[in-house]
Order: structure tokens, then C-alpha cells, then sequence
């Protein structure tokens, strides 16, 4: 006889949902930001499926404004892992005079983020996407099920949601209707960080302190990842130690300056932290339910 | 912050030794449990105060938490954690909360999912689906209308999902003066009818969630009179589940079969009881074949024993057939196998529970079809009294029969809640339409098995030189139906073919004379005639069907009785203004003046086939044509 520890009942229960959903949806991806929580989900399903590698693609939603060290990442672990990745892009942004400089947050992650993930979906057929939302992120997440279904043109409907009652996943589906999967809605932060740190899991670089050129602008530090970054009037590039607790599109997203430059640094700032996790990111600003109107468009 | 939340003041040991925090945090266990209460019983203020007690909430948050509390809030310039907790724009203008929402926090010693439901009669189906994963519940109370009917109502429901650890948590202490005497009332109200409902025991706790009186340490000074646990320190030490399930015979339902190459064939399953070991006797459930655990194979390396509540994947010495749906038990002691059980259902669908019909039922891993009787009884949760019922509709409970197309594997509820709780799911909406805990089995599948015969289904087709077939004519009241098939029929003895015409009318003056019009009785029809049409296609012949048969789940039913290939749906086209202008048996006119009830097309709905195998109708083709072409179209006949 054994305590399993809260750990070891997560990572079960995260194993049992990736094997339901191979075993019963038709065609499934897996929706890979590359982020930490991305980066749990892989090791999970690797372990699901082990000694078989995971039974679906990756599908990566770039915005053209990613972080190169993300990317960097991203192919880096494709190749070790032998995995299919898909990427998703909206190729004409240029065209549509679509950046995060002058385009409306909203516009912006519509046509960059919301709108390549629902033409991938569609363009491939995928029946079931995996997801790294966790319920303890944001109070709409709080209600989702594991099991998400979207309608034809990816609408989630709140209202609408399915009793799902012990480990039994219902997996029918309406035509044309699909269902995004959140192996780890039970996780919190806290759980991912010590998750990473104990199995070792290799994440991008940019969650570690280290010194990177940052410009201050309505009280974030923004990152200068690269040269199409355009400085205002006033603004200077500063040599600052900073990491990220969240990663979006660069000129997005907020860095937090931090000495953190390994696993339990990282989780002791958080756990002192003062500020959600989302706090860095500019999408989710605005009036208070906005993910849930976010989610009913699409967005993951 | 008063020195009542010492608990949790980890603050330190974070700052000091941050290796340490997470050395402790790391063999920290997992309790889930629920709230419930009434609307007014402060349920989202308790849970909001366990997280911000627990600095589960941030400062950002508290920020948006003090201007909604302004803006939408019932405590005047105090906090109002309840909208903390309140997820859903939607609900948090109305104040109340309607779904399942699952909140985190952590102490020292635990980490907390508490699943977080409304007290509302109206969403029974959101609490049972809370209480389905949780391991203790809480249930409140205000301490100013005591024990209310909706306590007892969400106090049967844990106690019918099986949970063993109820605490009685009597809320809003400071709005009775911390009265023991209130508190003892209260205690020995819900004590009287904790016995009638058979929940062995529970802990009764004083609390105040809005003050913080009794929920993180006691004693408290407000109540110097109560000798218990805080509420919090109660849920830090209450035993688990998942150690219990551990002292269980072994039980794997088999999720998926893992097959990267010839030299491997892992079996992947969550571990539903016990313990396994390589070496470990176990037996194939249905089939019955035994074999040897011989690798319990994980990413992390092989493993010496694997424990109830862990994900593996499990190889065997023999190569036995075994596949999704089984189950890997322990040889000595497996579950067991029937067709037939008795279970208590929860309805959770707008739509009444339609017995006779068949509905897809997920257990464990299997997906089967099952069909359910009419309720034996349903259970009234405020008196606990059996009434007498025909269907179950939304958020009711009852008691009922179900069968099954093929034997599935179970054990208890109460003995096992992976392998007795079930689902059902409507086969057209695809929508979760039930829960169900099972209670036993029915002796009588056990001991009515099938007859072997000498002279088999193919003896009685070749002898008769054709493959039999049944052609389900299906359409309107006077669309031709029963025209046209005796037109096929006549066409096919002219083939010297041998056919059976079963007629919707002429079976109902015998077989069915028993049945009315109601939805209800339509299926039984159906089902019947389903069941006479295979009996006659298991011996040999073409059967011919003509009922309007509406509804496409049964239609889809008797699709499923008979082999692939065998049931061909004739859709009988003819648009509804054509047939209401024949009304050849005058009872259109009849149910438009309201003579006539539950007729279809006028106040019953036709569901027409979606892609019918043929499809015909009465206005561009004759009665002949119709037969010439449906014949063209199941040839050749052997």
C-alpha cells in the first residue's frame, strides 16, 4: 500500500485523458505553444503512449511575432522527440498592415492567434485538439470540462456543456462539431513549475532570468527580440535581467526583472509573487469576464 | 489577519528555504471534495475565504475583486469573496451560481480541488457531477434556518455517489450570536435524518465564513465552547479513497492497446482496484482466459508493483485476445459479466428517459447499447418515499432495469466506483442523458443462456437459395408504404423468392393489440416487430415491413439486431400535403379536428431517414415503378 502523492494522481489522470481521446476521437492533434504548460502536456503524452511515440501531430499557431528562442526550441524538440509538427500562420499579415504596433489588441489576436487556429483545424479535419488550459488560470476556465466541444465555426457555449461524472468521457460528437481536450485543467502553476523541475523537463530558456535588452512602455518591460521592434519617442533599450512567466508575442509580452535563474528560484518568485499569472499579458486586459467572450470566438 | 490562519502562513519558508517548501510540498496528497448549500448559505464566500486564507489570490485579482465588489457586490464596502468564485459573466449578474466550477487551493500538509456547485433544485445533475470525483463534501448550512429541505436533498445525493466523509458545516455562527444552543439544534435536526437516509456519520463544525471563525484553527474564541477541529484541519487529516481502493481485488478496464512494433503488445489502462505485480495471476473479463502480468512497462522505466489510481501499461506472457472494453482483473477474483443489471439512475437531460429505447452506455472502457425498462420507482429526495413512475424526467432519480446487446463488465457502486458508475448517451444528440450507479445484477441473465442449433441461419438461406434481407419500409401515414411493399412482394414470388409482408395495422390487431400511440408504446411496437423480423430473417426469409415507424433511433435499433448489410431502410418519400390530401383511411381529417392524438405528422414528429439505403416516393413513380426499382436495387438476391 502506497499515498500516491498529488503529483502522481495528476499525471494518472492526465495519462487516462490523452489515451481516452487517441482511443476514441477520429483524427486528434495537439496544440503546442511551445510554452511550460505545452511542454507538460508533450512529456505527458509521451509517457501515455510509451514505447510508442505520441499517435498525433503537433500544431503550432505562430504569429509571426514569436520569440526566437521559442522557435529555436520548438524545432529543437521536434527533431529529438521525432514528432509531426504543423504550423499555422496567417501569411498575409503584412499584406493586412496586421502588427502588434498598431493593430487593437482584439484585431490582433483574432487575426494572428484565433483566426490560423480555426482555418488549421478546419484545413486538416482534426476531430480533437488537446489543450494546456488549466482552471485554475482565469474564472471561466474554472467551469470548462475536459472534454470541450466547439461548434462547426469553433464557438464554446457555456451554457451548453455536458455533465462529465467520474473518469467516463463522453467523446460522440455532432457532425462537423469538435472537442478540445484539457489533459491538465486540474493542474494549478504551482503543479507545473514543481512538475518540470522533479521529471526534468527541458523548457524554453526565456522562463530563466538573464540579462536581455528591454524597453519600458505602459508600465511592462517589453523584450527587443529583434530589429522590427520600433522604439517611440523618448524610449531607450536598457541591459536589464529579466524572465518571463508567460510567453506570448514579443512586443506583448511583459517580463518581470528577476534573479531567478533556476527551477526553485523560479518557483520561490512565484510563490512571493504579487501578480497572476496572466497580469503580463496584454490580450487578457480589459473588461474583467473577457476570456469567456475570448473563448466563445474560438480562442483557445 | 487574525492568528487564526497560522496554517497558513508558509510565507517564511518559502522566503528561507525554498529547496524545503518544495520537498514538503512535493509528498503533499490530494483530497477532493464539494460544497454544497443553498442559495443563501454563503458557499462561494466559504471557498472564496479558503483561497484568499491560502493566498491562492493575487494581487491583481484582489484589485478586480474590490472594484466588482462595488460594482456588483452584497457586503457594502467589506470584500465579497463570493465573487471571487463566480465564474461566468452571466451568473455573476444574477448572483448565483449555475454550473460546476473547480477551485485549488493548498495547505501544509494537502493540496484541495474543491468542486464548487449551486444549490439550486433545478441542477441536481452539475452537484452529482461535483460529488462523482470528490472524496469528502461539505455541506452548509446557515445557521439561522437550520437544516432546509435542499440540506437534505444534497446530503442523499453525496451519500447515493458514495461518499463517505460529510461534514456539516453550520455557516453564518456570527449572525446567531455564536449560540451553542442553535448549533446543538441544528446538529440533532440533521442527525434524525442523517439515520433515515442511512449516511453512517458526519462531522458538525461552527463556522463563520465571512468573520473566519473556525475555518483554518481552533479553538476559536467566539465559540470557546466547541472542542473540534477548524474546518481545514478536519480536511487535512480525513483518510483517502485511493488508499482504500488499494486493499480491493485488482481490477484494469484496457483503454487502448499499445502496439509500436512486432515484440511489443502493452495493455493501457488507469488501475480501477488493488495492486499488480509482474508474476501476478490475471484473468481476460469478458473472455475468461487467464494469463501472467509479465512487464508493468512505463516511460520512467519498468516497475516492480503498480497501485490502484496509477496509469500503466501492462504486458503479458501469453498472447490472449484483449483489447479495449476488457477488463485485466485478478484471476482468482474477477468481476463479473451480464447483459442484465438493476441500477439507480440520475436523469440529466431536458429530454424524459424514453424506456424501451436503446441508448449508448459507457462503463469503465466499454461502449455497449443498452436498453432501459420503465423505472421500477423514482426516488422523491426530500421524503426519501418510492413513487411510482413511467419515465424520469430531468433531475430525477430513480430505480430501473436495463439490458444490454452484450455482456459487459461491473461490480457494485457501492464495492467499486470505476467499474458500477456508468453513463448513458443519447445516439442522436450525442448529449449525456444519464448517470447511473449499478446495484446488482439480475439473476435471470445469468441463468438464461442461448440454445445452440444444429441447422444455423446460413442452413436456412442456402436451402431457400437467397441471402435473407429485411427491407424496412418507413414514411407518413398513407405515403404508400404498405402498397408498394406488397408490390415488391408480389414481384419477388413471381421470382420464386421466399417473403413475409409484415403490416403496421395487421400486427397491431395481434401481436401488439396490447400497445397504444404513445411514444412510449411506439417503441415497443417497433422493438417487437424488430425482433420478429430478424427471428424471420434468421430463417431464411426477405421480410417486408410497413410501419411509419417515426423515430430513428428505433429504427436505428433494429438496424443493430440484425448482421451488416441485412437492414435496408426504403424511405417511402411522399411529402406530407400529398399523403394529408389522400387520407385514404380518413385520419388526417380525423387528427386535424382532434379526434385523434399523438398522430404523425400532425401533433407527433416524423423523423425522416438521413441516408435511407432506397429511397422512392408515390408522386413521380407508380406503385409498380417503385417495386421495379427497389428490386433493381437489392439484387442480386443470393
Amino acid at each position: 500500500m502506497r499515498n500516491l502523492t498529488h503529483l502522481e494522481r495528476l499525471e494518472a489522470e492526465s495519462i487516462h485523458i490523452f489515451r481516452e481521446v487517441v482511443a476514441e476521437a477520429e483524427n486528434p492533434v495537439m496544440l503546442y505553444s511551445v510554452g511550460k504548460d505545452s511542454s507538460v502536456m508533450l512529456h505527458l503524452a509521451r509517457k501515455a503512449f510509451y514505447p510508442s511515440p505520441p499517435p498525433f501531430p503537433m500544431l503550432h499557431v505562430a504569429s509571426g511575432w514569436d520569440f526566437q528562442a521559442l522557435l529555436e526550441h520548438r524545432d529543437k524538440t521536434v527533431k529529438e522527440y521525432g514528432l509531426e509538427l504543423i504550423v499555422a500562420q496567417n501569411e498575409d499579415a503584412e499584406e493586412q498592415g496586421i502588427n502588434p504596433f498598431d493593430t487593437g489588441s482584439a484585431l490582433y489576436s483574432q487575426a494572428q492567434l484565433t483566426d490560423p487556429l480555426k482555418r488549421a483545424l478546419t484545413e486538416h479535419g482534426f476531430d480533437a485538439a488537446f489543450g494546456g488550459g488549466r482552471r485554475d488560470e482565469e474564472k471561466a476556465r474554472a467551469k470548462e470540462r475536459v472534454f470541450s466541444f466547439r461548434t462547426a465555426s469553433h464557438r464554446w457555449d457555456p451554457k451548453n456543456q455536458r455533465p462529465e461524472l467520474w473518469n467516463l468521457y463522453n467523446a460522440k460528437k455532432n457532425k462537423a462539431e469538435s472537442i478540445r481536450v484539457f489533459p491538465i485543467s486540474n493542474w494549478t502553476e504551482l503543479d507545473i513549475w514543481q512538475y518540470i523541475a522533479l521529471e526534468k523537463i527541458d523548457i524554453v530558456p526565456l522562463y530563466l532570468s538573464q540579462k536581455r535588452p528591454t524597453v519600458e512602455r505602459d508600465g511592462m518591460l517589453l523584450v527587443v527580440d529583434d530589429d522590427r521592434f520600433r522604439l517611440e519617442e523618448g524610449e531607450e533599450t536598457v541591459e536589464r535581467s529579466v524572465r518571463f512567466r508567460t510567453l506570448g508575442c514579443y512586443p506583448l509580452t511583459g517580463a518581470t526583472e528577476s534573479d531567478a535563474t533556476d527551477m526553485s528560484l523560479i518557483i520561490q518568485e512565484m510563490l512571493l509573487a504579487t501578480g497572476s499569472e496572466r497580469e503580463g499579458r496584454a490580450i487578457d486586459k480589459g473588461q474583467s469576464a473577457s476570456m469567456e467572450d475570448k473563448k466563445q470566438e474560438g480562442y483557445f | 489577519m487574525s492568528v487564526q490562519d497560522s496554517s497558513f502562513q508558509m510565507d517564511s519558508l518559502i522566503a528561507e528555504d525554498i529547496d524545503a517548501y518544495l520537498d514538503q510540498h512535493q509528498h503533499k496528497s490530494l483530497l477532493r471534495f464539494i460544497t454544497c448549500g443553498s442559495v443563501d448559505d454563503g458557499k462561494s464566500t466559504l471557498i472564496g475565504r479558503l483561497l484568499y486564507d491560502s493566498k491562492m489570490i493575487f494581487e491583481d485579482q484582489l484589485a478586480a475583486l474590490q472594484s466588482d465588489s462595488a460594482k456588483h457586490g452584497t457586503q457594502g464596502e467589506e470584500i465579497d469573496f463570493a465573487l471571487l468564485v463566480d465564474g461566468l459573466a452571466a451568473e455573476r449578474e444574477q448572483g448565483i451560481t449555475i454550473d460546476v466550477a473547480y477551485r485549488f487551493f493548498t495547505t501544509e500538509k494537502r493540496k484541495f480541488i474543491v468542486a464548487d456547485t449551486p444549490g439550486h433544485e433545478q441542477y441536481t445533475r452539475n452537484m452529482v457531477t461535483g460529488a462523482s470525483t470528490a472524496d469528502l463534501a461539505v455541506i452548509l448550512v446557515d445557521a439561522r434556518k437550520g437544516v432546509l429541505k435542499q440540506t437534505r436533498r444534497h446530503s442523499y445525493l453525496v451519500h447515493l455517489l458514495g461518499i463517505k466523509h460529510l461534514v456539516l458545516a453550520v455557516n453564518k455562527m456570527d449572525l446567531v450570536d455564536y449560540d451553542q444552543r442553535k448549533f446543538d439544534e441544528i446538529v440533532r435536526d440533521y442527525g434524525e435524518f442523517a439515520k433515515e437516509a442511512g449516511i453512517e456519520d458526519f462531522t458538525a463544525i461552527p463556522i463563520s465564513g465571512f468573520k473566519g471563525d473556525n475555518i483554518t484553527a481552533a479553538p476559536c474564541s467566539n465559540t470557546p465552547w466547541y472542542h473540534g477541529h477548524a474546518l481545514i484541519e478536519h480536511l487535512e487529516t480525513v483518510k483517502l479513497a485511493n488508499t482504500a481502493a488499494q486493499e480491493r481485488s485488482f481490477r484494469m478496464p484496457v483503454q487502448w492497446v499499445n502496439r509500436p512494433n512486432l515484440d511489443f503488445r502493452g495493455f493501457a489502462g488507469l488501475i480501477a482496484g488493488g495492486t499488480v505485480k509482474p508474476g501476478d495471476m490475471v484473468r481476460i473479463v469478458p473472455a475468461g482466459k487467464t494469463s501472467t502480468v509479465k512487464t508493468i512497462s512505463t516511460f520512467d522505466g519498468d516497475m516492480d508493483e503498480a497501485v490502484a489510481g496509477q496509469s500503466v501499461t501492462i504486458t503479458l506472457a501469453d498472447e490472449v485476445d484483449c483489447s479495449r472494453g476488457d477488463v485485466i482483473a485478478a484471476a482468482g477474483d474477477p468481476p463479473e459479466a451480464s447483459d442484465q443489471f438493476c441500477s439507480t439512475i440520475v436523469w440529466m437531460d431536458e429530454t424524459a428517459m424514453k424506456p424501451g429505447r436503446g441508448y449508448w452506455l459507457k462503463l469503465g472502457s466499454q461502449m455497449v447499447t443498452a436498453t432501459v425498462q420503465p423505472p421500477k420507482y423514482e426516488i422523491d429526495v426530500n421524503s426519501l418515499d418510492h413513487l411510482a413512475a413511467k419515465t424520469l424526467e430531468l433531475n430525477s432519480i430513480g430505480v430501473a432495469e436495463f439490458s444490454t446487446d452484450r455482456p459487459i463488465t461491473f461490480e457494485s457502486y457501492e464495492k467499486n466506483r470505476e467499474l458500477g458508475g456508468f453513463i448513458l448517451i443519447d445516439k442522436f444528440s450525442n448529449a449525456t442523458v444519464a448517470a447511473g450507479m449499478i446495484d446488482f445484477s439480475l439473476r435471470r441473465a445469468q441463468n438464461v443462456h442461448w440454445q445452440p442449433t444444429t441447422i444455423t441461419r446460413d442452413d436456412h438461406s442456402s436451402l431457400k437459395n437467397q441471402r435473407p434481407r429485411v427491407l424496412w419500409f418507413t414514411g407518413l401515414s398513407g405515403s404508400g408504404k404498405s402498397t408498394i411493399a406488397n408490390e415488391v412482394e408480389k414481384q419477388l414470388a413471381l421470382m420464386n423468392r421466399h417473403t413475409f409482408l409484415l403490416d403496421g395495422d395487421n400486427v397491431r390487431h395481434g401481436l401488439n393489440k396490447d400497445l397504444g400511440f404513445t411514444e412510449t408504446d411506439r417503441i415497443e411496437n417497433i422493438r417487437r416487430i424488430g425482433e420478429v423480423s430478424k427471428l424471420m430473417a434468421d430463417a431464411g426469409l426477405i421480410v417486408l415491413t410497413a410501419f411509419i415507424s417515426p423515430f430513428r433511433a428505433e429504427r436505428q435499433m433494429v438496424r443493430e439486431m440484425l448482421p451488416d448489410g441485412e437492414f435496408i431502410e426504403v424511405f417511402v418519400d411522399t411529402p406530407l400535403e400529398v399523403a394529408e390530401a389522400r387520407d385514404v383511411k380518413g385520419l388526417y381529417k380525423k387528427a386535424r379536428d382532434g379526434e385523434l392524438k399523438n398522430f404523425t405528422g400532425i401533433d407527433s414528429p416524423y423523423e425522416a431517414p438521413e441516408t435511407p439505403e432506397i429511397r422512392v416516393n408515390t408522386v413521380d413513380m407508380t406503385p409498380v415503378e417503385a417495386a421495379e426499382y427497389i428490386i433493381s436495387q437489392i439484387l442480386p438476391l443470393k
